[in-house]
């Protein structure tokens, strides 16, 4: 604290009590709706405070087939896809980095700049193309055609790269010298040193994975290959009727809840990651 | 730039890059090359045949006159969600970066939107502002004001704006906090010993010394708005009502999937291409001139 300005550190609170109020208003109205039954969420004007319903809607959505594909099964879908998704991303850039920064080989740079390339191409913009090859593969409803286009990734084998350039050579020459094999100098001193940008990496890319909506939405026909987070808006269209409202809104719940925990209780490594990653 | 000491080995190197460049071969190269010569193709309605048509794709969209419109339409979408994310989370920070007592439980519940997936962001919207039953739209009723994204264009705009914009001020409001923390205290508290107060200085030292972020974020933002929005429209508007909300990206998608123009939804996938590449050199050549204070 510079100076002691109680008035102006009351208006700032305020004022930040406020905004934050008004940032998390949405989700409060979607957790309130939640804990209705259908009948109140036809009512104008709708409930800002809780109500008893929320484990009977939660029954309800687990018990069902009533919406396409059952909830445990979207939400196994979704948690396979992050889960290939973050863990392919971390492998596959953290052995290309490796060969990049310790190995002299011919065309490196040439794979080095390839890499880079796919940062400049986010599968929004090239998704009939893509769409069309995993078509060809045959990769349709499938867990690898969910998870293995969205891969590779340069920003991952970025950050590992800068991570590689700061440990000291005398280490690799230290482990070079007592006859240990480049790959075993990178299982026992790389990636233990490498451990806290896996760790915040992990986190960026499990919510990455997890919230992907269009390609689910394109390589996905059949109801039990969803994902939990494009469930969303097939609850939203079906019927001919208002969407059931409390039942989407326990669903949205669900479907944010494990990339909110994960930001919430490893913030201090998501923050890092996040802004380690992009610069 | 490069280590010292290098392994000697001939094959394990490529052995370690072959998975993700595979995968980029794959995924990345292919489909791009892809785009581009299916953007030279004009195909007919059927499928049956298929014409090379060099630059007709292109000179059709130039001369379309809905594309402009969803050129012009992404552009001041972009600026005004990166506009408005932004101004809110500078203000945020900037009060967040004052106050020492429960900074942390403002910081844990401002990021909070940035853990929500975009289609899930814009369904807690479509709820809030639901044409006849959402809780502000019953509020906005009382103050006299007509709401209906459904029927209104304007209005429809605003909310995918609001939508967007909230879910990125999570983001901007961590780099600009980052970007304050970093600022050394002895600048600050050489200026409140001259006498300046917390908005002159604010204005005089803080906001001019974080603007190489707020450069960085201004580009990123306008990133996220031209290709990470695509969830949001989808549930709030699907581009409508008539084309009002169709950005770039939504118009890829229902052109391509929806409309089954290939030749077209390529050459418009080659144009957004080309709009990542330039906005990617941008931020990293900014990236490269990163100010050290």
């Amino acid at each position: 604290m510079i100076e002691n300005r109680p008035i102006t550190t009351f208006v700032s609170h305020t004022v930040l009590i406020l905004g934050v109020a008004l940032i998390v208003f949405p989700i409060w109205v979607m957790i309130v709706a939640s804990t209705h039954d259908a009948l109140r969420l036809t009512q104008v004007p709708l409930p800002l405070l809780p109500g008893d319903q929320f484990w009977i809607n939660l029954k309800l959505l687990f018990s069902g087939k009533e919406f396409g594909a059952p909830i445990h099964l979207t939400l196994l879908n979704s948690l396979v896809m992050a889960l290939a998704i973050s863990f392919g991303k971390i492998v596959i850039s953290i052995i290309s980095a490796f060969a990049i920064v310790y190995f002299k080989f011919r065309f490196r740079m040439f794979f080095f700049w390839m890499i880079f390339l796919t940062l400049m191409l986010p599968v929004e913009v090239r998704i009939l193309p893509t769409y069309e090859v995993i078509a060809n593969f045959g990769m349709l409803d499938s867990y690898i055609g969910l998870s293995v286009p969205l891969i590779a990734s340069a920003t991952a084998t970025f950050m590992f790269r800068q991570t590689f350039l700061t440990i000291p050579d005398e280490l690799m020459e230290a482990s070079r010298i007592d006859g240990a094999s480049p790959m075993r100098f990178f299982i026992d001193v790389v990636v233990p040193m490498s451990r806290t940008n896996i760790a915040a990496l992990f986190v960026i890319l499990f919510i990455f994975g997890w919230n992907q909506y269009l390609w689910p939405l394109l390589v996905t026909t059949d109801p039990d290959m969803y994902t939990v987070v494009m469930s969303i808006k097939q609850m939203l269209e079906s019927g001919e009727s208002e969407p059931v409202w409390h039942l989407i809104m326990l669903t949205a719940l669900i479907a944010m809840l494990p990339p909110i925990l994960v930001v919430i209780f490893m913030q201090k490594i998501f923050v890092k990651g996040l802004t380690d990653s992009e610069k | 730039m490069h280590k010292r000491v290098h392994y000697n080995t001939s094959y394990l190197p490529y052995l370690l890059v072959a998975p993700q460049i595979i995968i980029t071969l794959l995924f990345f190269i292919w489909p791009a090359v892809q785009a581009l010569y299916q953007s030279f193709l004009l195909e007919d309605a059927f499928g049956l045949s298929t014409e090379f048509v060099w630059f007709d794709n292109f000179i059709d969209l130039y001369h379309s006159e809905q594309y402009l419109g969803s050129f012009a339409r992404t552009a001041f979408f972009s600026v005004a969600v990166a506009g408005l994310s932004m101004g809110m989370a500078l203000f945020f920070a900037a009060l967040a970066d004052r106050v020492i007592k429960g900074s942390h439980t403002y910081r844990t519940l401002l990021i909070i939107p940035y853990a929500v997936a975009p289609v899930l962001a814009g369904t807690l919207w479509l709820f809030l502002f639901n044409p006849t039953l959402g809780i502000v739209t019953y509020f906005l009723d009382a103050v006299g004001i007509d709401w209906n994204h459904k029927l209104n264009s304007s209005q429809a705009m605003t909310l995918v704006i609001i939508a967007a914009a909230w879910k990125q001020v999570s983001y901007n409001f961590l780099f600009f906090i980052a970007a304050m923390h970093s600022i050394p205290k002895s600048l600050i508290e050489a200026s409140a010993i001259d006498g300046a107060g917390p908005v002159h200085r604010f204005l005089t030292i803080i906001f001019p010394l974080i603007s190489p972020t707020t450069f960085f974020l201004l580009v990123v933002n306008i990133i996220y708005a031209f290709f990470d929005t695509f969830g949001i429209i989808h549930a709030i508007t699907a581009g409508g009502p008539g084309n009002s909300t169709e950005i770039l990206v939504y118009k890829v998608f229902n052109d391509g999937f929806v409309g089954l123009d290939l030749g077209g939804s390529a050459a418009q996938s080659v144009v957004l291409m080309f709009i990542v590449i330039v906005l990617t050199v941008v931020q990293f050549k900014y990236v490269e001139r990163k100010v050290e204070y």
